[in-house]
């Protein structure tokens, strides 16, 4: 039988699945074990496992992603003064140390877990597992996975959220997604923050990021915003919302099996 | 530095694929690494070196195959190789493109000694 996945194939058989160049090779060398095997397998099943335990709740939630001192937790805070006067929003906090981040959350009385991942550049869906188990998700509409400011190593990691928002701050540079592909790739929003520092910034075009992001093959919205200037909020509020109004939808009764 | 947290999950992979296949010692694993995985295929051979220690893998020789980035193009049903950070369509520049290959961090292949007995 096939180790890979479950089929009856027999010794010398050559089979493919689903056009994911997904061939079996059971050759003569009973030793020698052609697989196609994820390397995240262990990951990935931990956040499917998240991602199903969030949406049984009706649970939108967002991994925020960016370069330490984007502004991440700034926009939060302002996201929270915003919204939560409608939805009920908890945070999980990823930090290499200190749980400073989650203290300024909790002062704007919204419920925070503190992840410190040590010496480890990101969060895995275990450790959102383990953060989960600690908030009461049938008191939450939005969920807040604040990632450690990396560029890097986060965007490897399927947490088990609905979508991805990467922040990139206009002092950090337009050409940022060229050089994080794999990051910019996987964003389903993209914010570029601090727009209240453009007019002093002669060499930011938010054009030109958007530009770079369309020419990794990715059509997500990218916005302009400043978490100090919340008219310019109002894009990101209304993705939110139109995220969170499709979550209270009733599931359609084929859908739902 | 995320390559060594991707070589434990490597060695508990292997781990359950040689114990699904009889145990023993693994004398080779065959990797299939595309540039949009995020991982460095240099720092993975360094973290493996440090990751493979008490496993079945511990003897092992990791070999690390480089897949290109291709893409498939939505616009003009052309295609071909991209660059990383440029994925558009080779033959009209959209940028309407679907990625065929190029995200992959898999494990291909895993060799198993036939005369020595499995570590630990």
């Amino acid at each position: 039988m096939c180790q890979e996945c479950g089929c009856a194939t027999g010794t010398g058989e050559v089979h493919v699945h689903d056009g994911h160049h997904h061939h079996h090779h059971h050759g003569p060398d009973p030793r020698s074990i052609e697989v196609v095997r994820d390397l995240l397998h262990a990951n990935d099943h931990a956040a499917a496992h998240n991602r199903d335990h969030m949406r049984r709740h009706g649970v939108v939630a967002i991994n925020l992603m960016s370069s330490p001192g984007a502004g991440k937790t700034a926009l939060l805070e302002a996201t929270i003064d915003a919204l939560a006067p409608r939805w009920r929003i908890a945070v999980v906090e990823g930090d290499l140390e200190t749980d400073n981040d989650a203290r300024r959350i909790r002062a704007k009385g919204v419920p925070a877990v503190q992840v410190t991942t040590g010496q480890t550049c990101h969060l895995d869906a275990g450790m959102v597992h383990e953060a989960l188990h600690q908030i009461d998700l049938d008191a939450v509409d939005l969920l807040f996975i604040e990632n450690v400011g990396n560029l890097v190593c986060p965007a490897g990691f399927d947490l088990g959220q609905d979508a991805n928002v990467v922040l990139l701050a206009v002092t950090e540079g337009d050409d940022k997604p060229a050089k994080y592909p794999v990051m910019f790739r996987a964003a389903d929003l993209v914010l570029l923050s601090k727009s209240d520092l453009l007019a002093v910034l002669d060499d930011f075009s938010p054009e030109r990021a958007a530009e770079n992001v369309r020419a990794l093959a990715n059509g997500a919205p990218v916005e302009t915003i400043s978490a100090k200037r919340p008219e310019s909020l109002k894009p990101w509020f209304a993705w939110l919302e139109a995220r969170l109004a499709a979550a209270q939808a009733p599931i359609p009764a084929e859908a739902a099996e | 530095m995320h390559e060594l947290a991707i070589c434990q999950g490597l060695i508990d992979e292997v781990e359950r694929i040689a114990a699904d296949n009889g145990g023993g010692a693994v004398d080779s694993i065959l990797l299939a690494v595309g540039p949009l995985s995020g991982v460095e295929p240099v720092l993975l051979q360094r973290a493996f070196e440090v990751a493979r220690a008490g496993s079945c893998a511990a003897q092992a020789e990791l070999a690390i195959e480089l897949l290109p980035v291709m893409v498939a193009c939505r616009s003009c049903g052309g295609g071909g190789e991209a660059s990383a950070n440029r994925l558009l369509c080779p033959q009209c520049g959209d940028w309407q493109v679907d990625l065929v290959s190029g995200d992959e961090l898999q494990i291909r292949r895993v060799a198993l000694d036939c005369d020595a007995p499995a570590a630990g």
